[in-house]
């Protein structure tokens, strides 16, 4: 098979390589470029040095949709992927009826978009708040955040669920027998057989919740719209704000300015993290 | 992998090029449709030897989307220049015109909403002073200007205020004439409010929701009376600063729509447009503050049935007040068009404001009631009680609220208020309505 992709493999990177440099390469540099520029439309764009990301560093607001999303991305982060492998060990086990049924169940919420979802919950948050005498989700910062953590666990733990389900089915079944002959109860077989060879499944996981964590946008939108006073705006959102709710050429150039340190950010601490689960991952 | 084992890496390789291979030629055939539907379009531009410009309209209003393109079919039909209308989504106008606008088919023709869009977008409009259009005008007031350049002609003229339901009143034993101050509304809506059951109605006024869906009739309308009234008084119309002179009066009809209303102040936080549309229709309530563009969503009740009052606050010459009259739709021609392209569109809107099928189709297909010398009177009951009135001797209140910083301040206004119907202080309010001004003008420079 090597002569034939060693001869046509261009052919076959060709349309990745070309939209990735349209939908993603250009857009980049063109946005890193504009994020020190006052703009209102990208074609017409003065060079201003670094006066955005100074505007932007010193936005409290923006500071505290930072801590907000910080916060928001490790409990999510840390919540869903207990969930999910919880689960995906459950609907794992021998002699389970009606795990593929249990399986499409978890996973359905996946398929509704953010938008939808956030309005489907705030209206069933809202019912719950009215009816316990609380203030309503637009008043009440609490709410909104647990809302949030709420609303992305049950969309994401079935997505997840299905990658975990997938790691456990490919450890291989001798590891599993050989640890019920030794004598290892469930409890040891999940720490010492299960997890260490389950690791390349949660470095995944964990990379993509704690990246949707930092990047949840729609949901946040939908749900609480950052009321109140932006005390339940999380770093997309604000930077959406900042473009769109702002008149005047300057916010443009600030929105981008933050979208970069948002991209920095969310890259580093991706970074991190995949070399740290990296690590620990072990070869079967 | 053992997904994959069952086929060969040879057989997976092939059916991999066969895939990218139909994307290739589905792609292709995307390509050769749009040209060849270009090609057309410069045949029948080169039939007609004047045509040579196109149009390019962005329009605002999603609810207007079909009787434009029908309008433009028209134009097109009669003329060979090719009109292409493009629709926003509801609520991402701003962020539809910041795409278009960089590309090389950007659009000629792009709507502003008033002083504060145009702080956005007065580097791309072209000076109208000259065109007909503007010469149309049967109110050479209703336009954006900045310094003596008319950056944008208003098209619709929108009267809003506190609509009502003429059967419901009856019922309640008054008339309109009985409403003729603040005081007069309150007594009525008080009275209205405590026999709700006898009359039955839940309420005198429909849920002021404080959702983003509706605040805006708060925030930006009901705001207008104290605004303009200020601005008449300080002599002024875009200031940096605001005193909140006639903020006890925003006050005070703030809190007679949040306490003869159809539902606890509590739940105003999650109320919707449609609630109140819904209630209103429903017969649950007799008043409703809302505007002209309204009239679709409630004609169901029948137009005999509609009434509209002049927005009382309590201040002011209130005998001779009539409606809030103004608008939130300008009409801009893009000043980096090309120059055939800018004649199109001047020559299409000259078209669309003079001739029988332009006017036509404005005042019956989308409703609106326009302020153009040739302009059709539009058979929107509430257009008409507005017009009415003005007829009568009432004087027009203007859209003062045209002027507010940005969005980020109406937010903030919206979310006072929803503390303060919550239960909260209308220091809050006070914050937002007066201190925010200064701060999101200066924001804005």
């Amino acid at each position: 098979m090597g002569k034939v992709l060693k001869k046509w493999w261009p052919l076959f990177v060709l349309p990745t390589v070309l939209s990735f440099t349209f939908g993603f390469i250009i857009p980049f540099f063109q946005g890193a470029y504009l994020s020190f520029c006052k703009f209102k439309t990208i074609n017409k764009a003065t060079f201003v040095g670094f006066s955005n990301y100074a505007a932007a560093f010193q936005d409290p607001e923006f500071a505290h949709a930072f801590w907000l999303t910080a916060a928001f991305a490790f409990l999510s982060t840390v919540l869903i992927n207990v969930i999910a492998l919880a689960i995906a060990l459950a609907l794992t086990r021998k002699g389970l009826k009606g795990t593929n049924a249990f399986r499409t169940v978890f996973f359905m919420p996946n398929l509704i978009g953010g938008i939808v979802l956030g309005y489907i919950w705030q209206i069933l948050i809202n019912a719950v708040l009215s009816s316990v005498g609380a203030q309503l989700l637009s008043l009440n910062t609490t709410a909104g955040f647990w809302g949030m953590i709420v609303l992305t666990l049950w969309q994401q733990v079935g997505y997840m669920m299905i990658i975990y389900i997938a790691g456990l089915q490919s450890i291989p079944s001798d590891y599993l027998e050989a640890a019920k002959v030794d004598g290892a109860n469930a409890w040891q077989t999940l720490w010492k057989v299960k997890i260490p060879n389950l690791m390349s499944t949660i470095t995944i996981c964990l990379f993509l919740s704690l990246t949707n964590g930092f990047k949840l946008f729609d949901q946040n939108l939908a749900l609480t719209g950052g009321d109140p006073d932006h005390m339940s705006e999380m770093l997309a959102l604000n930077i959406y704000n900042t473009f769109y709710s702002r008149v005047g050429a300057k916010w443009m150039g600030i929105g981008q300015a933050k979208a970069v340190i948002f991209c920095i950010l969310v890259v580093c601490i991706s970074l991190v993290q995949l070399k740290i689960t990296r690590s620990k991952e072990v070869q079967q | 992998m053992k997904a994959n084992g069952g086929m060969s890496r040879r057989q997976f390789i092939s059916l991999a090029g066969a895939t990218i291979l139909g994307l290739g030629i589905v792609g292709c055939a995307d390509n050769s449709a749009t040209s060849s539907s270009d090609s057309g379009d410069a045949a029948s531009s080169d039939s007609s030897s004047e045509a040579t410009g196109k149009v390019y309209y962005l329009n605002f209003k999603p609810e207007v989307d079909e009787a434009w393109k029908a309008l433009a079919k028209t134009y097109t039909e009669q003329t060979g220049v090719d009109v292409q209308i493009v629709t926003a989504a509801s609520g991402t106008y701003e962020e539809k015109l910041t795409s278009e606008m960089p590309k090389s088919s950007a659009p000629t023709l792009f709507q502003i909403s008033g002083y504060v869009g145009l702080e956005n977008w007065k580097d791309y409009c072209l000076d109208l002073s000259d065109s007909d259009v503007y010469k149309e005008l049967a109110n050479p007031d209703l336009v954006l200007k900045d310094g003596d350049q008319i950056d944008a002609v208003g098209f619709v003229q929108e009267n809003f205020g506190i609509v009502y339901n003429k059967a419901l009143l009856t019922k309640a034993g008054y008339s309109e004439s009985d409403i003729t101050d603040f005081a007069s509304l309150k007594k009525v809506a008080d009275d209205i409010q405590a026999r709700k059951d006898e009359i039955g109605v839940k309420g005198a006024f429909v849920s002021s929701g404080l959702d983003s869906s509706s605040s805006w009739r708060f925030t930006n309308h009901t705001a207008n009376m104290p605004l303009a009234l200020e601005f008449e008084e300080d002599g002024v119309t875009n200031p940096d600063t605001i005193k909140g002179t006639y903020l006890p009066n925003y006050k005070d009809i703030f809190d007679l729509y949040i306490t003869d209303s159809t539902c606890d102040k509590a739940e105003l936080s999650a109320k919707t447009a449609d609630d109140a549309v819904s209630e209103f229709v429903n017969g649950e309530a007799v008043f409703y503050q809302n505007g002209d563009w309204g009239y679709k969503d409630i004609k169901s009740i029948g137009d005999e049935n509609i009434g509209l009052l002049p927005l009382y606050i309590g201040a002011g010459d209130e005998a001779k007040q009539g409606p809030c009259s103004g608008t939130e739709n300008y009409w801009a021609v893009n000043a980096d068009a090309s120059e055939e392209d800018q004649k199109a569109t001047l020559d299409f809107l000259k078209w669309v404001v003079t001739s029988d099928e332009g006017t036509a189709a404005m005042a019956d297909d989308m409703g609106f009631n326009c302020p153009f010398k040739s302009s059709k009177e539009s058979d929107n009951p509430i257009t008409k009680a507005a017009t009415d009135m003005i007829k009568g001797g009432k004087k027009a209140v203007s859209w003062a609220f045209a002027v507010q910083p940005n969005q980020e301040y109406r937010d903030d206004l919206a979310n006072a208020l929803n503390k303060y119907a919550a239960g909260g202080s209308w220091d809050d309010v006070k914050t937002a309505f007066v201190d925010n001004w200064a701060t999101e003008k200066a924001a804005n420079k």
